[in-house]
């Protein structure tokens, strides 16, 4: 089944804007090409990632979330990808509270010059996305999603 | 509010495989949006004009660009905004090509992607908010490191344009890979008549001050106010009295300390001055070899000193220095080709590397000029150079050019005709790539008059026989394998990043590419400038680099340094933090977090603390608006609200797109 001829999933990546977007950025001047499923959101650090923004993106709907940021030590402001890694990774365990496959959330580094990785990246997670299929309905409602709310604080 | 929205076709690059008419069509049923309209090229001048007359004619207040990346051209875009009268900041860029058409095949699914990508701006642009910049003064210095010849040419054009120039040096001297050169292509002048003026003039000028034999040990702040921590290593000799005569380097009893300038083809004392030209002529103890140090016995240098100069009890010191700019001039390293098994890994004497045989044809260098082989002192009759070692070699992780060895190799060979006229070169090389001012006539005139023979093709094995090494490889011109007795073999080693430069980086925050390169902000557009405002790049360090084009980066880096401090006060970017005193509880997580502590703590009215951001240190990172549990710090133009609306974008059903 190639990326073309099959529906399309609803995939949101969250991109900090110095490496990991960069990296898609030289992806696609190189003419790498990569499924369309996903779709990028611009954040100027990984360590901006709330994580309530991906539960939002899985509670409205979207079937698998990317985090990328740049290299651990690469950091434009110096250690915000540290900050993000102790909060995805702790969020990563929450997710099968909410009922959400942890397989669906994915965090990585790729740095501004690394289009190829990046290619890998968005195609090995796209299949990955691909063989899990659409994400059963949630309820934003969710008591789970509530005590998520609490948990992380801010968000909203 | 009005939003206008322009779909740019780039030519073809988008058009190609993007429907825009139809983006432009489903934008104009996307909420807010007043006016929605494809061009062909957006960025033009009449592609910008269109949106300075859509603003006045539709009354918009906020404008989204469909197009490139806006790491290319937001600062375009928002100049043309704010030239319409709007706020620069009520403008939202989709990246519709490398994010879209010049990835996906599929025309309709590119189509939907782009229709998505743009609803998702102008989302976000509905929650935009205008935002102003502030402005602050700079400190008018700069800092430079690395004291090679981009570092010397940076430090001059800055001082003598009447800036105050750090200059940072880790080796007791300046002059770097330049000074150690014999001649330089394509005009076989003598390296050190070039550079040498130069290095007295960096040891004059007022403006500069030059600190040799230091590292860089920290580097806080941003761009206008940087402070380094600067560590000036012990050489226990006091600089202040040491005249540079070199009569310690006379007595000193150990004999065999390694000669980094000479590339390791003599030794030195364990007290020394690198070479005659040295900038500044001072002496520095070699630590690890120093007798007086390592057992307390000897102090003969002490003895002899004139000046009284020698201090074995001198200790690292630390100095601070505040500039508003920094230029990175580290250079580059050298291949270590001892990863070639085939070429003997370091184990033959008589195979050396091209930059131990200019230490050899230099007057100055351990031999006086005398081209020897170092096995048994006698003078070769057939050298032979091997071009590519370490470069354009995927195996050894090394694939790119390193641009300049095919040039110094024709160097070296026409200046081994005129050491020794009866002799004969040969030259192994994989393409020969001479693409400067002059430089192809060089490679022809090797050919032509100095009777260089050029063989095409990779070396398999180096061997030693009866006394010679045996060359073996193929001529993939002529199709067969060729065999040549060498005397002396001199490998063209590579040009890789300068040991230490990851390090830098980091302590920089900037961004280094695959081989550990410093990388520029963008390869074009801006290829002195690095991600971090306020910090360029000049030579080597960013990649491989000739003399010419190491000079004429480190003066574009002066003038970029120069451009900076010349507005006056510098603006600070109004993507900053800001508190919701209200929401806030004073917990200041946020203080803790923030990386530039850009967090302050304050009282309000009541006496309560509460989090204050001082804008011109927040760098707008966001580290803060994720840790604050009351969602009271947020990040101007990423707030959350802005992020979920682009998050809700992305997860409602595809809009518009008339179904099929
Ligand atoms: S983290 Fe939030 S609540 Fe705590 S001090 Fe900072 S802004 Fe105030
Ligand atoms: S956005 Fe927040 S964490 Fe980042 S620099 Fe500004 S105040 Fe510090």
């Amino acid at each position: 089944m190639s990326a073309e001829s099959r529906p399309e999933l609803r995939i949101i990546g969250f991109l900090c804007n110095w490496c990991s977007y960069g990296g898609a950025d030289t992806a696609g001047v190189a003419r790498l090409n990569q499924p369309t499923d996903l779709r990028i959101v611009r954040v100027p650090c990984s360590g901006r990632m709330d994580p309530m923004f991906i539960a939002k993106a899985f509670y409205g709907g979207a079937d698998g979330v990317l985090v990328s940021g740049c290299h651990p030590r690469d950091c434009h402001y110096s250690e915000g990808n540290f900050y993000a890694r102790r909060r995805l990774e702790l969020f990563l365990r929450f997710l099968p509270v909410l009922g959400i496959d942890p397989q669906r959330f994915h965090y990585t580094w790729v740095s501004a010059s690394e289009g190829q990785r990046w290619q890998q990246t968005v195609t090995d997670f796209v299949e990955r996305i691909h063989s899990l299929g659409p994400l059963p309905q949630l309820c934003e409602s969710d008591p789970a999603m509530k005590q998520l709310a609490q948990c992380l604080g801010g968000g909203e | 509010m009005r939003i206008g929205v322009f779909i740019c076709h780039c030519g073809s690059n988008i058009a190609g495989t993007v429907d825009c008419e139809a983006v432009a069509e489903a934008a104009r049923s996307m909420p807010d949006v007043a006016f929605a309209t494809d061009s062909m090229y957006t960025c033009s001048e009449p592609g910008q004009e269109a949106i300075i007359k859509a603003v006045t004619e539709h009354r918009l207040d906020g404008i989204v660009v469909a197009s490139c990346t806006p790491r290319m051209h937001e600062r375009t875009f928002r100049r043309t905004v704010e030239r319409a009268g709007l706020n620069p900041y009520m403008f939202e860029m989709a990246n519709i090509r490398e994010h879209v058409s010049w990835i996906g095949r599929d025309k309709k699914a590119n189509t939907t992607k782009a229709v998505d990508l743009t609803h998702m701006a102008v989302e976000k642009l509905r929650h935009n908010r205008p935002l102003q910049s502030k402005s602050f003064a700079a400190t008018r210095r700069v800092l430079v490191i690395g004291g090679g010849v981009a570092g010397i040419q940076a430090a001059l054009d800055c001082a003598d344009a009447g800036l105050e120039v750090v200059l940072v040096e880790r080796n007791s001297t300046i002059g770097g890979k330049m000074a150690q050169l014999d001649k330089t292509f394509p005009t076989v002048d003598c390296s050190s008549c070039v550079l040498g003026p130069r290095m007295v003039d960096v040891a004059q000028h007022p403006n500069i001050t030059l600190y040799a034999y230091s590292d860089i040990q920290a580097v806080s702040g941003f761009v206008g106010n940087f402070e380094a921590t600067i560590r000036k290593k012990a050489s226990y000799v006091d600089w202040d009295k040491c005249t540079g005569c070199g009569e310690c380097m006379e007595k000193c009893p150990v004999k065999d300390a390694p000669d980094e300038f000479n590339e390791h083809l003599a030794t030195t004392r364990a007290i020394n001055i690198p070479f005659p030209q040295a900038i500044p002529k001072k002496a520095v103890i070699d630590a690890s070899r120093c007798k007086r140090l390592i057992t307390g016995k000897c102090g003969v240098c002490a003895k002899i000193c004139p000046s009284d100069a020698i201090d074995y009890e001198q200790q690292d010191t630390i100095i601070t220095e505040k500039v508003g700019a920094i230029i990175i001039a580290t250079g580059y390293g050298l291949f270590d080709h001892k990863v070639y098994g085939q070429y003997g890994a370091g184990r033959f004497p008589d195979v050396i590397t091209s930059i131990q045989y200019e230490r050899m044809l230099s007057a100055s260098g351990p031999t006086g000029g005398h081209v020897q082989r170092p096995s048994d002192g006698k003078e070769p009759k057939n050298v032979v150079f091997i071009q590519c070692v370490g470069s354009r070699d995927k195996s050894v992780g090394r694939p790119y050019c390193s641009g300049f060895c095919c040039m110094y190799t024709a160097k070296q060979a026409i200046l081994t005709k005129d050491h020794i006229p009866d002799s004969q070169s040969y030259v192994f090389y994989m393409d020969i790539r001479s693409p400067g001012k002059g430089y192809d006539e060089f490679i022809r005139r090797a050919v032509e008059e100095y009777g260089v023979r050029y063989v095409r093709g990779r070396v398999s094995r180096i061997f030693p026989q009866n006394g010679h090494l045996v060359v073996r490889g193929a001529d993939t011109l002529m199709g067969a394998q060729v065999q040549v007795e060498a005397d002396l073999v001199v490998l063209a080693v590579g040009v890789e990043s300068a040991p230490g430069a990851k390090e830098l980086a980091e302590t920089l925050r900037v961004s280094t590419d695959t081989y550990g390169f410093f990388l520029e902000g963008h390869p074009k557009l801006k290829p002195v400038e690095t991600n971090t405002a306020g910090v360029y790049l000049a030579g080597a360090c960013q990649g491989p680099k000739d003399i010419p084009a190491s000079v004429s980066q480190a003066s574009a880096a002066a003038a970029k340094v120069l451009g900076l401090f010349a507005k006056g006060e510098l603006t600070s970017d109004p993507q900053v933090a800001t508190v919701d005193q209200r929401r806030c509880v004073g917990c200041m997580k946020c203080a803790k977090t923030c990386p530039f502590g850009a967090v302050k703590e304050v009282e309000d009215r009541a006496g309560d603390p509460k989090a204050e951001v001082v804008e011109t240190v927040c760098q707008g990172c966001g580290i803060c608006s994720a840790t604050c549990p009351q969602g009271a710090i947020q990040l101007n133009h990423f707030t959350d609200d802005q992020i979920l609306a682009e998050v809700n974008a992305l997860c409602q059903p595809n809009l518009g797109l008339n179904s099929e």
